[in-house]
């Protein structure tokens, strides 16, 4: 089971200056991230989810520790 | 039914390009297999849209080719337009800024 900490901090090394909340929805492989970031600025918000998404990677998809990530984005003014 | 990989690839981008609104989901609108998937069909009917729909579940490549193609992890993912626009958090909250609508209008 992934770990909420080790996930806000795969996010925050891809987006430097970030600041990112992750909670677990249910049994620690639905999660939620909360991550506002200066670096969304004048992206739509399929880039900014994809920012997200590429971050956390390898953990998430079919048959990984991840089965859904729950993404919010923000840009950080 | 066999199909080849190939044959999964070609079949999955006719439908992106032959449907205006595409959704690539768990199960069926009629019986979605997802609570996200359920939600995107959901918010598509109460904003009007006509749509065409995949069960991706009755054959692992499906997903496989399809997140190949369009980078994206996860299931649902909806196409409008030939475009990918994302999975249930993003309609979800297109949804909410209205935005869907105009997006799926005929």
């Amino acid at each position: 089971m992934p770990d909420t900490h080790e996930i806000a901090g795969l996010i925050e090394a891809a987006l430097p200056g970030s600041e990112v909340t992750v909670h677990d929805m249910a049994g620690g492989d639905h999660l939620y991230a909360h991550v506002r970031a200066a670096q969304f600025e004048g992206l739509s918000l399929l880039e900014q989810h994809r920012l997200v998404n590429e971050a956390v990677g390898e953990l998430l998809g079919p048959g990984r520790p991840i089965h859904a990530l729950k993404i919010k984005t923000e840009v950080a003014s | 039914m066999i199909a080849t990989e190939d044959q999964i690839r070609e079949e999955i981008l006719d439908a992106i390009s032959q449907h205006r609104i595409m959704l690539f989901m768990k199960g069926s609108p009629e019986m979605p297999r997802c609570g996200f998937s359920a939600q995107v069909v959901t918010l598509l009917k109460e904003n009007g849209a006509e749509f065409a729909a995949m069960d991706i579940l009755p054959d692992p490549r499906i997903r496989q080719v399809l997140s190949e193609q369009s980078g994206w992890p996860t299931i649902p993912q909806l196409f409008v337009n030939g475009e990918l626009v994302g999975g249930c958090d993003i309609v979800t909250e297109l949804a909410e800024e209205g935005k869907l609508r105009e997006m799926v209008a005929a």
